[in-house]
Protein backbone atom coordinates (compact mmCIF):
# COMPACT_ATOMS: atom_id res chain seq x y z
CA UNK A 1 0.00 0.00 0.00
CA UNK A 2 1.24 3.43 -0.91
CA UNK A 3 1.25 5.52 2.23
CA UNK A 4 1.19 8.91 0.55
CA UNK A 5 -1.90 7.88 -1.35
CA UNK A 6 -3.53 6.43 1.75
CA UNK A 7 -2.87 9.62 3.75
CA UNK A 8 -4.23 11.71 0.94
CA UNK A 9 -7.38 9.55 0.78
CA UNK A 10 -8.07 9.91 4.45
CA UNK A 11 -7.44 13.62 4.49
CA UNK A 12 -9.68 14.39 1.55
CA UNK A 13 -12.46 12.02 2.68
CA UNK A 14 -12.69 13.78 6.02
CA UNK A 15 -13.62 17.13 4.44
CA UNK A 16 -12.92 20.53 5.99
CA UNK A 17 -11.69 21.61 9.42
CA UNK A 18 -13.10 20.03 12.55
CA UNK A 19 -14.77 23.24 13.73
CA UNK A 20 -16.99 23.29 10.63
CA UNK A 21 -18.05 19.69 11.25
CA UNK A 22 -18.98 20.67 14.78
CA UNK A 23 -20.99 23.72 13.81
CA UNK A 24 -22.83 21.67 11.19
CA UNK A 25 -23.61 19.01 13.75
CA UNK A 26 -25.10 21.62 16.05
CA UNK A 27 -27.50 22.63 13.30
CA UNK A 28 -28.55 19.00 12.76
CA UNK A 29 -26.57 18.81 9.52
CA UNK A 30 -24.81 15.61 8.48
CA UNK A 31 -21.41 15.47 6.82
CA UNK A 32 -21.78 15.18 3.06
CA UNK A 33 -20.41 11.63 2.98
CA UNK A 34 -22.84 10.53 5.68
CA UNK A 35 -25.68 11.93 3.61
CA UNK A 36 -24.53 9.94 0.62
CA UNK A 37 -24.29 6.76 2.64
CA UNK A 38 -27.85 7.23 3.74
CA UNK A 39 -29.03 8.11 0.25
CA UNK A 40 -27.60 5.12 -1.57
CA UNK A 41 -28.37 1.43 -1.11
CA UNK A 42 -24.69 1.04 -0.29
CA UNK A 43 -22.32 3.95 -0.73
CA UNK A 44 -21.15 5.85 -3.76
CA UNK A 45 -19.94 3.15 -6.13
CA UNK A 46 -17.93 5.49 -8.33
CA UNK A 47 -16.42 8.81 -7.32
CA UNK A 48 -14.48 10.89 -9.82
CA UNK A 49 -12.23 13.93 -9.26
CA UNK A 50 -11.88 13.04 -5.61
CA UNK A 51 -8.45 14.65 -5.90
CA UNK A 52 -9.73 17.90 -7.40
CA UNK A 53 -7.63 20.80 -6.13
CA UNK A 54 -5.64 18.42 -3.90
CA UNK A 55 -2.44 20.37 -4.43
CA UNK A 56 -4.02 23.31 -2.62
CA UNK A 57 -4.34 21.25 0.56
CA UNK A 58 -7.14 23.33 2.11
CA UNK A 59 -9.94 22.50 -0.30
CA UNK A 60 -10.67 18.74 -0.13
CA UNK A 61 -12.42 17.56 -3.31
CA UNK A 62 -12.86 21.30 -3.98
CA UNK A 63 -15.96 21.26 -1.80
CA UNK A 64 -18.15 18.93 -3.82
CA UNK A 65 -18.56 15.16 -4.11
CA UNK A 66 -19.63 13.81 -7.50
CA UNK A 67 -20.24 10.25 -8.61
CA UNK A 68 -22.61 7.37 -9.21
CA UNK A 69 -24.42 5.12 -6.75
CA UNK A 70 -27.52 2.95 -6.56
CA UNK A 71 -30.97 3.84 -5.19
CA UNK A 72 -33.61 1.10 -5.08
CA UNK A 73 -31.16 -0.97 -7.13
CA UNK A 74 -30.98 1.62 -9.94
CA UNK A 75 -27.99 3.78 -10.81
CA UNK A 76 -28.15 7.54 -10.32
CA UNK A 77 -25.65 10.40 -10.64
CA UNK A 78 -25.09 12.80 -7.79
CA UNK A 79 -23.38 16.04 -6.89
CA UNK A 80 -23.22 16.96 -3.22
CA UNK A 81 -21.77 20.14 -1.74
CA UNK A 82 -19.48 19.84 1.26
CA UNK A 83 -20.28 22.79 3.50
CA UNK A 84 -17.26 22.05 5.72
CA UNK A 85 -15.07 23.22 2.81
CA UNK A 86 -15.33 27.01 2.47
CA UNK A 87 -19.07 26.79 3.18
CA UNK A 88 -19.59 24.62 0.11
CA UNK A 89 -18.73 27.52 -2.17
CA UNK A 90 -17.97 27.04 -5.85
CA UNK A 91 -14.47 27.39 -7.27
CA UNK A 92 -13.39 26.57 -10.80
CA UNK A 93 -12.95 22.85 -10.15
CA UNK A 94 -16.18 22.62 -8.16
CA UNK A 95 -18.03 23.93 -11.19
CA UNK A 96 -16.13 21.65 -13.59
CA UNK A 97 -16.95 18.63 -11.42
CA UNK A 98 -20.64 19.49 -11.41
CA UNK A 99 -20.66 19.99 -15.17
CA UNK A 100 -18.90 16.67 -15.73
CA UNK A 101 -21.31 14.63 -13.62
CA UNK A 102 -24.21 16.26 -15.47
CA UNK A 103 -22.60 15.26 -18.75
CA UNK A 104 -22.27 11.74 -17.38
CA UNK A 105 -25.96 11.71 -16.45
CA UNK A 106 -26.76 12.85 -19.98
CA UNK A 107 -24.62 10.16 -21.62
CA UNK A 108 -25.69 7.31 -19.35
CA UNK A 109 -29.31 8.56 -19.22
CA UNK A 110 -29.42 8.37 -15.45
CA UNK A 111 -31.31 10.48 -12.91
CA UNK A 112 -29.33 13.44 -11.56
CA UNK A 113 -29.47 14.34 -7.87
CA UNK A 114 -28.26 17.65 -6.46
CA UNK A 115 -27.53 17.69 -2.73
CA UNK A 116 -27.18 21.42 -2.21
CA UNK A 117 -25.57 23.13 0.77
CA UNK A 118 -23.56 26.02 -0.60
CA UNK A 119 -22.82 29.67 0.03
CA UNK A 120 -22.49 30.30 -3.72
CA UNK A 121 -19.59 31.43 -5.86
CA UNK A 122 -16.09 32.05 -4.49
CA UNK A 123 -15.90 35.70 -5.47
CA UNK A 124 -12.10 35.52 -5.33
CA UNK A 125 -12.17 32.88 -8.10
CA UNK A 126 -14.81 34.54 -10.20
CA UNK A 127 -12.90 34.87 -13.45
CA UNK A 128 -12.14 31.13 -13.34
CA UNK A 129 -15.63 29.93 -12.50
CA UNK A 130 -18.21 32.53 -13.52
CA UNK A 131 -18.24 33.91 -17.05
CA UNK A 132 -16.66 31.40 -19.40
CA UNK A 133 -18.09 28.60 -21.54
CA UNK A 134 -17.63 26.05 -18.80
CA UNK A 135 -18.40 28.50 -16.01
CA UNK A 136 -21.32 28.12 -13.58
CA UNK A 137 -23.83 29.17 -16.23
CA UNK A 138 -23.16 25.86 -17.97
CA UNK A 139 -24.54 24.02 -14.93
CA UNK A 140 -27.93 25.61 -15.50
CA UNK A 141 -27.70 25.15 -19.26
CA UNK A 142 -27.09 21.43 -18.65
CA UNK A 143 -29.96 21.22 -16.19
CA UNK A 144 -32.31 22.70 -18.75
CA UNK A 145 -31.04 20.21 -21.31
CA UNK A 146 -31.46 17.29 -18.91
CA UNK A 147 -34.96 18.39 -17.96
CA UNK A 148 -37.49 15.81 -19.10
CA UNK A 149 -34.74 13.41 -20.22
CA UNK A 150 -33.87 12.18 -16.75
CA UNK A 151 -35.41 12.89 -13.36
CA UNK A 152 -33.62 15.75 -11.58
CA UNK A 153 -34.01 16.04 -7.83
CA UNK A 154 -32.73 18.72 -5.49
CA UNK A 155 -32.29 18.08 -1.79
CA UNK A 156 -31.67 21.38 -0.10
CA UNK A 157 -29.85 21.00 3.22
CA UNK A 158 -28.50 24.51 3.61
CA UNK A 159 -28.40 27.74 1.68
CA UNK A 160 -28.73 27.96 -2.07
CA UNK A 161 -27.82 31.54 -2.68
CA UNK A 162 -27.84 34.02 -5.54
CA UNK A 163 -27.04 32.28 -8.86
CA UNK A 164 -26.86 28.97 -7.01
CA UNK A 165 -30.57 29.30 -6.26
CA UNK A 166 -31.22 28.35 -9.87
CA UNK A 167 -30.12 24.76 -9.28
CA UNK A 168 -33.32 24.00 -7.37
CA UNK A 169 -35.32 26.09 -9.82
CA UNK A 170 -34.47 23.77 -12.72
CA UNK A 171 -35.06 20.52 -10.86
CA UNK A 172 -38.26 18.49 -11.13
CA UNK A 173 -38.63 18.55 -7.37
CA UNK A 174 -37.05 20.40 -4.45
CA UNK A 175 -37.03 18.93 -0.96
CA UNK A 176 -36.15 21.49 1.73
CA UNK A 177 -35.06 20.77 5.29
CA UNK A 178 -36.99 22.94 7.72
CA UNK A 179 -34.81 25.38 9.63
CA UNK A 180 -31.64 24.90 7.56
CA UNK A 181 -32.59 25.10 3.90
CA UNK A 182 -32.97 28.46 2.24
CA UNK A 183 -33.10 29.89 -1.25
CA UNK A 184 -32.70 33.52 -2.21
CA UNK A 185 -31.20 35.73 -4.87
CA UNK A 186 -30.16 38.42 -2.39
CA UNK A 187 -29.45 37.73 1.27
CA UNK A 188 -31.20 39.75 4.00
CA UNK A 189 -27.94 41.66 4.45
CA UNK A 190 -27.88 42.55 0.80
CA UNK A 191 -31.57 43.46 0.81
CA UNK A 192 -30.99 45.91 3.63
CA UNK A 193 -28.06 47.51 1.83
CA UNK A 194 -29.49 47.66 -1.65
CA UNK A 195 -33.23 48.22 -1.20
CA UNK A 196 -33.46 49.14 2.48
CA UNK A 197 -35.64 46.16 3.48
CA UNK A 198 -35.13 44.62 6.92
CA UNK A 199 -36.12 40.97 6.96
CA UNK A 200 -35.04 37.66 8.51
CA UNK A 201 -33.52 34.85 6.46
CA UNK A 202 -36.49 32.60 7.24
CA UNK A 203 -38.97 35.19 5.97
CA UNK A 204 -36.86 36.00 2.96
CA UNK A 205 -36.13 32.50 1.74
CA UNK A 206 -36.77 29.89 4.40
CA UNK A 207 -37.99 26.36 3.72
CA UNK A 208 -41.45 26.99 5.11
CA UNK A 209 -41.95 30.12 3.03
CA UNK A 210 -40.82 28.47 -0.20
CA UNK A 211 -42.91 25.33 0.35
CA UNK A 212 -46.10 27.23 1.19
CA UNK A 213 -45.90 30.70 -0.40
CA UNK A 214 -43.50 30.96 -3.35
CA UNK A 215 -43.86 27.36 -4.55
CA UNK A 216 -40.09 27.16 -5.21
CA UNK A 217 -39.95 24.28 -2.72
CA UNK A 218 -42.07 21.15 -3.13
CA UNK A 219 -41.58 19.15 0.03
CA UNK A 220 -40.84 20.37 3.55
CA UNK A 221 -38.80 17.79 5.49
CA UNK A 222 -38.37 18.00 9.24
CA UNK A 223 -34.76 16.81 9.08
CA UNK A 224 -32.13 15.54 6.66
CA UNK A 225 -33.06 11.90 7.07
CA UNK A 226 -36.66 12.63 6.14
CA UNK A 227 -35.49 14.52 3.05
CA UNK A 228 -33.27 11.64 1.96
CA UNK A 229 -36.00 9.05 2.59
CA UNK A 230 -38.38 11.12 0.50
CA UNK A 231 -35.93 11.20 -2.43
CA UNK A 232 -35.50 7.43 -2.33
CA UNK A 233 -39.23 6.91 -2.22
CA UNK A 234 -39.94 9.49 -4.93
CA UNK A 235 -37.51 7.81 -7.34
CA UNK A 236 -39.31 4.48 -6.96
CA UNK A 237 -42.19 5.96 -9.01
CA UNK A 238 -39.94 6.88 -11.94
CA UNK A 239 -38.04 5.21 -14.74
CA UNK A 240 -34.35 6.16 -15.10
CA UNK A 241 -35.10 8.25 -18.17
CA UNK A 242 -37.83 9.29 -20.58
CA UNK A 243 -37.33 6.27 -22.82
CA UNK A 244 -38.63 3.86 -20.22
CA UNK A 245 -41.76 3.36 -18.16
CA UNK A 246 -41.88 3.18 -14.36
CA UNK A 247 -41.35 -0.29 -12.93
CA UNK A 248 -44.54 -1.95 -11.83
CA UNK A 249 -44.60 -2.94 -8.18
CA UNK A 250 -46.68 -5.48 -6.34
CA UNK A 251 -50.37 -4.57 -6.29
CA UNK A 252 -51.78 -3.74 -2.86
CA UNK A 253 -55.45 -3.31 -1.95
CA UNK A 254 -56.46 0.17 -0.73
CA UNK A 255 -56.68 0.72 3.01
CA UNK A 256 -60.08 -0.24 4.39
CA UNK A 257 -62.45 2.37 5.79
CA UNK A 258 -65.81 2.33 7.49
CA UNK A 259 -67.32 4.87 5.12
CA UNK A 260 -67.51 3.90 1.49
CA UNK A 261 -67.13 6.34 -1.39
CA UNK A 262 -70.86 6.99 -1.78
CA UNK A 263 -71.17 7.96 1.90
CA UNK A 264 -68.24 10.28 1.60
CA UNK A 265 -69.55 12.61 -1.09
CA UNK A 266 -72.11 15.17 0.09
CA UNK A 267 -75.24 15.55 -2.02
CA UNK A 268 -75.15 19.31 -1.71
CA UNK A 269 -72.70 20.33 -4.45
CA UNK A 270 -71.75 23.44 -2.46
CA UNK A 271 -70.69 21.67 0.73
CA UNK A 272 -67.00 20.86 1.20
CA UNK A 273 -65.60 17.35 1.52
CA UNK A 274 -62.10 15.98 1.91
CA UNK A 275 -60.72 14.73 -1.41
CA UNK A 276 -57.83 12.90 0.31
CA UNK A 277 -60.39 10.43 1.59
CA UNK A 278 -61.46 9.57 -1.93
CA UNK A 279 -57.83 9.23 -3.07
CA UNK A 280 -57.12 6.78 -0.23
CA UNK A 281 -60.01 4.60 -1.35
CA UNK A 282 -58.74 4.36 -4.93
CA UNK A 283 -55.00 3.79 -4.61
CA UNK A 284 -52.82 0.97 -3.32
CA UNK A 285 -52.50 1.41 0.43
CA UNK A 286 -49.91 3.96 1.62
CA UNK A 287 -48.57 4.73 -1.86
CA UNK A 288 -49.46 8.42 -2.01
CA UNK A 289 -46.32 10.50 -2.46
CA UNK A 290 -47.54 14.08 -2.39
CA UNK A 291 -45.87 17.01 -4.12
CA UNK A 292 -46.48 20.61 -2.99
CA UNK A 293 -48.74 19.62 -0.11
CA UNK A 294 -48.50 23.02 1.56
CA UNK A 295 -48.66 25.11 -1.60
CA UNK A 296 -52.03 25.91 -3.22
CA UNK A 297 -53.84 23.19 -1.26
CA UNK A 298 -57.06 23.71 -3.27
CA UNK A 299 -55.49 21.35 -5.79
CA UNK A 300 -53.84 18.08 -4.74
CA UNK A 301 -50.96 16.67 -6.80
CA UNK A 302 -49.09 13.48 -6.05
CA UNK A 303 -47.70 10.19 -7.27
CA UNK A 304 -49.40 6.97 -6.31
CA UNK A 305 -49.81 3.37 -7.39
CA UNK A 306 -52.96 1.75 -8.64
CA UNK A 307 -52.65 -2.03 -9.04
CA UNK A 308 -48.90 -1.58 -8.68
CA UNK A 309 -48.64 0.94 -11.55
CA UNK A 310 -47.43 4.50 -11.03
CA UNK A 311 -50.26 7.00 -11.54
CA UNK A 312 -50.04 10.79 -11.13
CA UNK A 313 -53.10 12.21 -9.40
CA UNK A 314 -54.49 15.71 -9.89
CA UNK A 315 -57.48 16.32 -7.69
CA UNK A 316 -59.54 19.35 -6.73
CA UNK A 317 -59.81 19.76 -2.96
CA UNK A 318 -63.23 21.23 -2.08
CA UNK A 319 -62.10 21.48 1.52
CA UNK A 320 -59.57 24.22 0.69
CA UNK A 321 -60.81 27.39 -1.02
CA UNK A 322 -63.77 25.42 -2.32
CA UNK A 323 -61.50 23.57 -4.75
CA UNK A 324 -61.53 26.68 -6.96
CA UNK A 325 -58.51 27.08 -9.26
CA UNK A 326 -56.20 30.04 -8.58
CA UNK A 327 -53.03 31.21 -10.36
CA UNK A 328 -50.87 29.19 -7.96
CA UNK A 329 -52.92 26.01 -8.26
CA UNK A 330 -52.89 26.31 -12.06
CA UNK A 331 -49.08 26.58 -12.00
CA UNK A 332 -48.82 23.66 -9.60
CA UNK A 333 -50.94 21.51 -11.89
CA UNK A 334 -49.01 22.55 -15.01
CA UNK A 335 -45.64 21.53 -13.61
CA UNK A 336 -46.95 18.27 -12.19
CA UNK A 337 -48.52 17.25 -15.49
CA UNK A 338 -45.31 18.05 -17.36
CA UNK A 339 -43.38 15.95 -14.86
CA UNK A 340 -45.66 12.94 -15.27
CA UNK A 341 -45.89 13.24 -19.04
CA UNK A 342 -42.10 13.51 -19.38
CA UNK A 343 -41.57 10.20 -17.61
CA UNK A 344 -44.49 8.20 -19.00
CA UNK A 345 -46.62 8.36 -15.86
CA UNK A 346 -50.39 8.13 -16.59
CA UNK A 347 -52.61 10.84 -15.16
CA UNK A 348 -55.80 10.53 -13.13
CA UNK A 349 -57.97 13.64 -12.72
CA UNK A 350 -60.47 13.69 -9.86
CA UNK A 351 -62.83 16.50 -10.67
CA UNK A 352 -64.93 18.54 -8.25
CA UNK A 353 -64.47 22.10 -9.35
CA UNK A 354 -66.63 25.24 -9.26
CA UNK A 355 -64.33 26.86 -11.84
CA UNK A 356 -61.47 29.33 -11.95
CA UNK A 357 -61.54 32.10 -9.37
CA UNK A 358 -62.97 35.45 -10.42
CA UNK A 359 -62.56 38.97 -9.02
CA UNK A 360 -60.10 41.84 -9.38
CA UNK A 361 -57.41 40.21 -7.23
CA UNK A 362 -56.93 37.22 -9.50
CA UNK A 363 -57.47 39.09 -12.78
CA UNK A 364 -54.61 41.40 -11.81
CA UNK A 365 -52.53 38.34 -10.95
CA UNK A 366 -53.10 37.11 -14.52
CA UNK A 367 -55.33 34.14 -13.79
CA UNK A 368 -56.13 33.81 -17.49
CA UNK A 369 -52.44 33.46 -18.33
CA UNK A 370 -51.83 31.00 -15.49
CA UNK A 371 -54.93 28.99 -16.34
CA UNK A 372 -53.72 28.79 -19.94
CA UNK A 373 -50.49 27.20 -18.71
CA UNK A 374 -52.47 24.47 -17.01
CA UNK A 375 -54.60 23.84 -20.06
CA UNK A 376 -51.50 23.70 -22.27
CA UNK A 377 -49.71 21.20 -20.09
CA UNK A 378 -52.84 19.05 -19.77
CA UNK A 379 -53.57 19.22 -23.47
CA UNK A 380 -50.01 18.33 -24.49
CA UNK A 381 -49.73 15.37 -22.13
CA UNK A 382 -49.85 12.24 -24.27
CA UNK A 383 -49.70 9.72 -21.42
CA UNK A 384 -52.94 7.87 -20.62
CA UNK A 385 -55.36 10.38 -19.08
CA UNK A 386 -58.54 9.49 -17.22
CA UNK A 387 -60.88 12.20 -16.05
CA UNK A 388 -63.30 11.19 -13.29
CA UNK A 389 -66.07 13.71 -12.64
CA UNK A 390 -66.74 13.18 -8.95
CA UNK A 391 -69.18 16.05 -8.42
CA UNK A 392 -69.34 19.39 -10.16
CA UNK A 393 -67.31 20.29 -13.22
CA UNK A 394 -68.24 23.84 -14.10
CA UNK A 395 -67.01 26.11 -16.83
CA UNK A 396 -63.33 26.16 -17.73
CA UNK A 397 -62.85 23.89 -14.71
CA UNK A 398 -64.11 20.99 -16.84
CA UNK A 399 -61.58 21.90 -19.53
CA UNK A 400 -58.64 22.28 -17.14
CA UNK A 401 -59.35 18.89 -15.59
CA UNK A 402 -59.03 16.98 -18.87
CA UNK A 403 -62.61 17.36 -20.06
CA UNK A 404 -63.79 15.49 -23.17
CA UNK A 405 -62.45 18.04 -25.67
CA UNK A 406 -58.87 17.47 -24.51
CA UNK A 407 -58.59 13.88 -25.64
CA UNK A 408 -58.62 12.06 -22.33
CA UNK A 409 -58.68 8.32 -22.92
CA UNK A 410 -61.86 8.32 -20.89
CA UNK A 411 -64.12 10.82 -19.19
CA UNK A 412 -66.20 8.93 -16.68
CA UNK A 413 -68.59 10.13 -14.00
CA UNK A 414 -69.88 9.09 -10.63
CA UNK A 415 -73.67 9.38 -10.21
CA UNK A 416 -73.05 12.56 -8.16
CA UNK A 417 -71.46 14.35 -11.16
CA UNK A 418 -72.79 17.60 -12.51
CA UNK A 419 -71.31 19.07 -15.69
CA UNK A 420 -72.27 22.54 -16.86
CA UNK A 421 -71.05 25.96 -17.84
CA UNK A 422 -72.05 27.02 -14.33
CA UNK A 423 -74.09 25.74 -11.40
CA UNK A 424 -77.90 26.07 -11.39
CA UNK A 425 -77.97 29.05 -8.96
CA UNK A 426 -75.51 31.10 -10.95
CA UNK A 427 -77.05 30.14 -14.29
CA UNK A 428 -80.60 31.13 -13.37
CA UNK A 429 -79.29 34.42 -12.01
CA UNK A 430 -77.34 35.07 -15.17
CA UNK A 431 -80.13 34.22 -17.62
CA UNK A 432 -83.15 35.61 -15.77
CA UNK A 433 -81.67 38.53 -13.80
CA UNK A 434 -83.97 41.13 -15.40
CA UNK A 435 -87.02 38.93 -15.20
CA UNK A 436 -86.41 38.14 -11.52
CA UNK A 437 -85.97 41.84 -10.77
CA UNK A 438 -89.30 42.63 -12.47
CA UNK A 439 -91.22 40.08 -10.40
CA UNK A 440 -92.91 40.82 -7.07
CA UNK A 441 -90.69 39.80 -4.21
CA UNK A 442 -93.06 37.04 -3.09
CA UNK A 443 -93.15 35.50 -6.57
CA UNK A 444 -89.39 35.29 -6.95
CA UNK A 445 -88.51 32.11 -4.98
CA UNK A 446 -91.04 29.95 -6.85
CA UNK A 447 -89.86 31.30 -10.21
CA UNK A 448 -86.19 30.75 -9.35
CA UNK A 449 -86.89 27.25 -8.15
CA UNK A 450 -88.82 26.37 -11.30
CA UNK A 451 -86.03 27.68 -13.55
CA UNK A 452 -83.38 25.88 -11.52
CA UNK A 453 -85.26 22.61 -11.90
CA UNK A 454 -85.52 23.17 -15.65
CA UNK A 455 -81.81 23.88 -15.74
CA UNK A 456 -80.99 20.73 -13.80
CA UNK A 457 -82.99 18.65 -16.25
CA UNK A 458 -81.08 20.23 -19.09
CA UNK A 459 -77.74 19.16 -17.62
CA UNK A 460 -78.97 15.79 -16.37
CA UNK A 461 -76.15 13.26 -16.16
CA UNK A 462 -77.97 10.61 -18.19
CA UNK A 463 -78.72 13.15 -20.86
CA UNK A 464 -74.97 13.88 -21.08
CA UNK A 465 -74.22 10.15 -21.20
CA UNK A 466 -76.86 9.77 -23.88
CA UNK A 467 -75.11 12.47 -25.90
CA UNK A 468 -71.86 10.52 -25.31
CA UNK A 469 -70.21 13.43 -23.50
CA UNK A 470 -69.36 10.79 -20.91
CA UNK A 471 -67.80 7.46 -21.71
CA UNK A 472 -69.35 5.82 -18.69
CA UNK A 473 -71.17 6.38 -15.42
CA UNK A 474 -69.66 4.21 -12.71
CA UNK A 475 -70.93 3.02 -9.34
CA UNK A 476 -68.69 4.60 -6.71
CA UNK A 477 -67.73 1.24 -5.24
CA UNK A 478 -66.60 0.03 -8.68
CA UNK A 479 -64.44 3.05 -9.46
CA UNK A 480 -61.11 1.53 -8.46
CA UNK A 481 -61.75 -1.67 -10.38
CA UNK A 482 -62.69 0.39 -13.42
CA UNK A 483 -59.51 2.47 -13.15
CA UNK A 484 -57.37 -0.65 -12.80
CA UNK A 485 -58.77 -2.05 -16.03
CA UNK A 486 -58.54 1.20 -17.92
CA UNK A 487 -54.93 1.94 -16.93
CA UNK A 488 -54.00 -1.60 -17.90
CA UNK A 489 -55.72 -1.26 -21.26
CA UNK A 490 -54.17 2.13 -22.04
CA UNK A 491 -50.57 0.98 -21.48
CA UNK A 492 -49.82 0.71 -25.18
CA UNK A 493 -50.99 4.25 -25.95
CA UNK A 494 -48.61 5.79 -28.45
CA UNK A 495 -49.47 9.21 -29.82
CA UNK A 496 -47.56 12.30 -30.87
CA UNK A 497 -49.34 15.48 -29.85
CA UNK A 498 -48.20 17.45 -32.88
CA UNK A 499 -45.10 18.15 -34.93
CA UNK A 500 -43.28 21.47 -34.46
CA UNK A 501 -40.15 22.87 -32.85
CA UNK A 502 -42.10 23.75 -29.72
CA UNK A 503 -45.21 25.61 -28.74
CA UNK A 504 -45.23 29.25 -27.65
CA UNK A 505 -46.05 28.77 -24.01
CA UNK A 506 -48.51 31.11 -22.30
CA UNK A 507 -46.15 31.73 -19.36
CA UNK B 1 -52.88 36.63 19.52
CA UNK B 2 -53.58 35.24 16.12
CA UNK B 3 -55.29 36.87 13.17
CA UNK B 4 -57.57 34.73 11.04
CA UNK B 5 -57.57 35.85 7.44
CA UNK B 6 -59.86 35.18 4.51
CA UNK B 7 -58.33 32.46 2.31
CA UNK B 8 -60.12 33.89 -0.74
CA UNK B 9 -62.47 36.67 -1.75
CA UNK B 10 -66.14 36.13 -0.91
CA UNK B 11 -68.97 37.18 1.35
CA UNK B 12 -69.46 36.19 4.96
CA UNK B 13 -72.21 33.60 4.91
CA UNK B 14 -72.30 32.48 8.52
CA UNK B 15 -70.59 33.39 11.78
CA UNK B 16 -70.01 30.12 13.61
CA UNK B 17 -68.16 31.36 16.70
CA UNK B 18 -69.17 34.70 18.22
CA UNK B 19 -67.01 37.09 20.20
CA UNK B 20 -66.11 35.62 23.58
CA UNK B 21 -66.59 32.01 22.48
CA UNK B 22 -63.70 29.61 22.80
CA UNK B 23 -62.46 27.71 19.77
CA UNK B 24 -59.98 24.91 19.21
CA UNK B 25 -57.47 24.75 16.40
CA UNK B 26 -59.16 23.61 13.20
CA UNK B 27 -62.63 24.60 14.36
CA UNK B 28 -64.57 26.85 11.99
CA UNK B 29 -64.94 30.47 13.07
CA UNK B 30 -66.83 31.75 10.05
CA UNK B 31 -67.99 30.28 6.77
CA UNK B 32 -67.63 32.37 3.64
CA UNK B 33 -69.60 31.94 0.50
CA UNK B 34 -67.57 32.26 -2.66
CA UNK B 35 -67.99 30.84 -6.15
CA UNK B 36 -71.24 29.34 -4.78
CA UNK B 37 -69.16 27.21 -2.41
CA UNK B 38 -69.08 27.13 1.36
CA UNK B 39 -65.60 28.14 2.42
CA UNK B 40 -64.92 27.31 6.07
CA UNK B 41 -62.39 29.56 7.79
CA UNK B 42 -60.97 27.67 10.77
CA UNK B 43 -59.01 28.86 13.80
CA UNK B 44 -55.31 28.12 13.58
CA UNK B 45 -54.86 27.77 17.33
CA UNK B 46 -56.86 27.15 20.48
CA UNK B 47 -58.21 30.29 22.14
CA UNK B 48 -61.08 32.72 22.47
CA UNK B 49 -62.59 34.86 19.76
CA UNK B 50 -61.45 38.28 20.93
CA UNK B 51 -62.79 40.27 18.06
CA UNK B 52 -64.83 39.64 14.94
CA UNK B 53 -63.94 42.08 12.20
CA UNK B 54 -66.82 41.11 9.91
CA UNK B 55 -70.58 40.63 9.96
CA UNK B 56 -72.76 38.27 7.93
CA UNK B 57 -73.14 39.52 4.37
CA UNK B 58 -69.89 41.54 4.35
CA UNK B 59 -67.54 41.22 1.37
CA UNK B 60 -63.98 40.23 2.27
CA UNK B 61 -61.00 40.11 0.00
CA UNK B 62 -58.28 37.48 0.14
CA UNK B 63 -56.03 38.22 3.10
CA UNK B 64 -58.51 40.45 4.96
CA UNK B 65 -58.57 39.89 8.71
CA UNK B 66 -61.78 38.17 9.77
CA UNK B 67 -61.25 37.61 13.47
CA UNK B 68 -58.67 37.81 16.22
CA UNK B 69 -58.14 34.77 18.41
CA UNK B 70 -56.50 35.15 21.80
Amino acid sequence: MNETLQDMYEKIASGGAEKYHESNQQKGKMFVRERLQLLFDDDLSIEDAFFANCTDGSLPADGVVTGIGKINGEQVCVMANDSTVKAGSWGARTVEKIIRIQETAMKLQLPMLYLVDSAGARITDQVDMFPNRRGAGRIFHNQIKLSGRVPQICLLFGPSAAGGAYIPAFCDIVVMVDGNASMYLGSPRMAEKVIGEKVSLEEMGGANMHCSVSGCGDVLAKDEKEAIDYARRYLSYFPSNFKHVPKRQESIEPASFEKNIADLIPENQNAPFDMYQLIDRLIDEATFCEIKKKFAPELITGLSRIDGRTVGIIANQPKAKGGVLFPDSADKAAKFMQLCDAFNIPLLFLVDIPGFMIGTRVERAGIIRHGAKMLSAMSEATVPKISVVVRKAYGAGLYAMAGPAFEPDACIALPTAQIAVMGPEAAVNAVYANKIAALNEEDRPAFIKEKQEEYKENIDLYRLASEMVLDDIVQPENLRADLVQRFEAYQTKDVTFTVRKHGVYPV
Amino acid sequence: MNEIKASMAGSVWKIVANEGESVTSGQDVVILESMKMEIPIPAEQDGTVKELKVGEGDFVNEGDVIAIIE
